[in-house]
């Protein structure tokens, strides 16, 4: 097919140029409406925001224009067959959770996985089998999956239906795919793969394998990180294994009948932009994230990782692009250089935990950005450093998962149960430490004294906890002690 | 025929100029350079349809960048520019016999080659031999030099564009760092006149203010730049700019000037008192 084609763009092209009275939704009649709406977004923009109709096709059951997109978007990342979705990435996570497994299903995930997943297994009640993520203790961060990890799940639960695996993790750290799936299909597991932060591995020379290229049977795709569509589009991706006509269904089980045409022409041109132009844009994105990390590394004191990391297992391959700075032994956390950037140097990176601050370069970006990065980084380091304090430590607690995520979210409740009080209760809610970004607790889990003494510790220790109801997370809620089984 | 070339002051205010020649056109990634010939301000120089320069009035730019920090320095020996292409700048500072060395850092080497065909007089002012001109990004030439000048002027076209980098906190702070122990920073500090000028002009000064101990504003009129009315930023680790200045020194110098006089150096820091609040409600230390 000829990549050059955008028919969904090329269609809402068509119909401007018709000049359609519309006497359908949406009630705005192309911004005429709602003065301000037009103001703020643009008559180009508000003039495109229309409803389902033959000449534009319908996601729901698609037929024509949007058929042909999918087609493109399929032949672009070498996949079976591609969906155009609406729901952000959860959506496509979330798909993939529902299309594999079924209530009484097992279904093995690192224990670092998106809380998309989870909530997804609360709505089709399937049992969670978790895989302790690898740790770096200097960086504070988690890595991917051990196979040796992934082969005991898969000998303790032979009857597990599926894999999930997040690859590249947010920092930019890939599993041994391939390997993975090799595993998984020798004992009839589908693979499952989060591939959100991995939309230009599709596109780019000299980067980590993709899930379809590693025989994975279906992948997310956020399109709008690295891919440069409009934010909330996402691809959903599915080998030959799985049935087309069965993910639609599925799909459209939550999926809004009214998607919205800018989400679904940004989707369609990102595809046709990357698959014109990709190589070249992601080897400059490339060069441009190689030059920063060397640049930082010449300051002293930060440390900019690369391919270096690199340790053949739970490190399998590292996403250069990805720039992460290790900010401890300047004296400030990663979460202080963050702000520093914002507050005083007018500088937005895209997170800051402990121990790092990740900055994100992608197709968009100009050296000459770049070169304020570095200065800032400099500045700071000469402004602000001071003597390093420890890291909080932190040992993997294995979760005692006592019932699946959907019992535990509808079962009778106790809620606001001080937390020291909790001890041998089952939590109804997420416990999440940032860092390193790994539930403590998920819905339906045994609350034990070590994880109660983990939960003080790290609070003591200033580290980000989200997820419980109370925010201050001095309660929890657990479930009625009389329905427990 | 008429030929007239507009920028756009605000998006109510059109400044236009009448042009009897387009001399010259370039475009790069870094913008596009224009060169007019005109009736009242003789050639001038637009980047991005903005104007750079005239031949007209740009000795009141240039002259006010380079006198005021060199008459305050007792003793400067090593002079750094960012921008000034032109040369303009330089031309002013080769007038002091004792400068051993002037570092000009321009990114556009377009504005640099262009200056060279249609201002050689002015431009001729970088072949001396204590000039030394970078074509590089002026952060990163910056940041790893350390206590090496006496004196930096910065010279930015705007806050838009490449220049805009020359208007942030991290440059500011790595000119504090290169600069001696008793060095000075000047810059172009925009207009206080028109709302959004404004609001540029206060987010340098608070950048300005949070990088240096001292840090004053001073004024002068310049007829082709938006509201012909502008302010320039003087920044330093020891030296006030007008208690510290020795009026008598730099008198001896013996240095011809159409604009700046030591007098007139003395009365560019009073400012109206619409600038003063609006600079003071963005200090938190006040000189």
């Amino acid at each position: 097919m000829n990549q050059d084609q955008a028919p969904i763009y090329e269609a809402l092209e068509e119909f401007r140029r018709k000049r359609i009275v519309p006497f359908d939704v949406p009630g705005h009649k192309r911004g005429r409406g709602n003065p301000d709406l037009a103001k703020l977004f643009g008559k180009q923009c508000v003039e495109i925001d229309v409803n389902s109709m033959k000449p534009l096709d319908n996601l729901c059951h698609p037929i024509s224009v949007i058929k042909k997109a999918e087609e493109l978007a399929a032949e672009a990342f070498h996949a079976a067959h591609a969906f155009l979705m609406v729901g952000g990435t959860t959506s496509s996570v979330q798909t993939m959770v529902l299309t594999a497994c079924k209530k009484g299903d097992k279904i093995i995930l690192p224990r670092n996985v998106h809380r998309s997943v989870i909530n997804a297994l609360v709505v089709n009640g399937a049992t969670p089998i978790y895989v302790n993520p690898d740790m770096d203790r200097r960086l504070g961060i988690a890595l991917g999956m051990k196979i040796s990890q992934v082969e005991k799940a898969i000998e303790a639960n032979p009857d597990a239906v599926a894999i999930l695996v997040n690859n590249p993790t947010y920092y930019g750290i890939c599993s041994n795919l391939k390997k993975i799936v090799e595993l998984a299909h020798a004992h009839n597991m589908l693979v499952l793969v989060d591939e959100a932060h991995g939309t230009h591995f599709y596109f780019g020379e000299n980067m980590p394998i993709t899930a379809m290229a590693a025989g994975a049977d279906m992948s997310s795709i956020s399109m709008h990180k690295s891919g440069g569509s409009l934010t909330q589009s996402s691809f959903l991706l599915i080998g030959e294994s799985v049935s087309a006509g069965y993910v639609r269904q599925v799909i459209n089980l939550t999926q809004t009948t009214s998607a919205s045409y800018l989400l679904l022409a940004s989707l369609d041109i990102s595809r046709r932009n990357l698959a014109i132009r990709g190589k070249e844009a992601f080897a400059e994105v490339q060069r441009i994230a190689d030059y920063a990390r060397t640049e930082i590394n010449k300051i002293g004191g930060y440390y900019a990782y690369g391919k270096e990391l690199i340790n053949n297992d739970s490190i399998y391959d590292f996403d250069t692009t990805k720039l992460t700075v290790f900010t401890l032994d300047i004296g400030l956390a990663g979460i202080e250089v963050y702000d520093l950037l914002r507050d005083e140097y007018d500088i937005q990176v895209e997170l800051g935990d402990i121990g790092n601050i990740l900055a994100y370069i992608s197709i968009g970006d100009r050296m000459r950005e770049v070169e304020r990065l570095v200065s800032a980084l400099y500045d700071i380091q000469r402004r602000y450093r001071r003597e390093r304090t420890g890291l909080f430590d932190h040992e993997y607690i294995n979760p005692s998962v006592v019932m699946t995520p959907q019992e535990a979210f509808y079962a009778a409740k106790e809620e606001m149960i001080p937390i020291r009080e909790t001890n041998g209760r089952i939590c109804t809610e997420f416990v999440m430490c940032y860092p390193p970004g790994i539930p403590i607790l998920a819905p339906g889990e045994r609350i034990t004294q070590e994880i109660i003494d983990y939960i003080l510790y790290a609070k003591e220790k200033g580290c980000s906890m989200t997820g419980p109801e109370d925010e201050k997370i001095e309660r929890l809620n657990v479930i009625r002690e009389q329905t427990i089984y | 025929m008429e030929f007239w070339f507009s920028e756009h002051h605000t998006e109510n205010v059109k400044f236009s100029v009448k042009v009897d020649k387009h001399l010259y056109t370039n475009e790069t990634d870094l913008g596009r350079v224009d060169i007019f010939e005109s009736l009242e301000f003789g050639k001038f120089l637009a980047v991005d349809g903005y104007i750079i320069f005239t031949e007209r009035d740009e000795f009141i730019y240039d002259e006010m960048l380079s006198h005021v920090p060199m008459a305050v320095h007792p003793n400067p020996k090593s002079v750094l520019i960012f921008g000034s292409g032109d040369g303009g700048v330089v031309e002013e500072l080769l007038k002091y016999k004792s400068l051993e060395r002037i570092d000009l850092v321009e990114v556009n080497d377009g504005v640099v080659e262009a200056c060279r065909k249609f201002f050689p007089e002015t431009a001729s002012s970088l072949d001396d031999e204590r000039v030394t001109v970078y074509t590089e990004n002026a952060l990163r030439f910056i940041r790893h030099i350390e206590n090496e000048y006496d004196v930096i002027i910065v010279d930015s076209a705007g806050f838009y564009g490449p220049g805009e980098s020359l208007l942030t906190r991290e440059f500011y702070g790595g000119c504090y760092k290169a600069l001696k122990a008793d060095g000075i920073m000047v810059n172009q500090h925009q207009s206080p006149f028109y709302e959004e000028d404004r609001i540029e002009t206060q987010k340098a000064h608070k950048r300005i203010v949070d990088s240096f101990p001292i840090s004053r504003v001073y004024q002068a009129h310049i007829p082709s730049y938006p509201s012909g009315y502008w302010l320039f930023g003087f920044a330093s680790k020891k030296y006030r700019p007008v208690l510290d200045l020795n009026a008598d020194a730099w008198n001896k110098l013996g240095i011809k000037t159409d604009y700046y006089t030591t007098n007139l150096h003395k009365g560019c820091f009073a400012l109206p008192a619409y600038v003063e609040r609006m600079l003071a409600d963005v200090e938190k230390i006040k000189d």
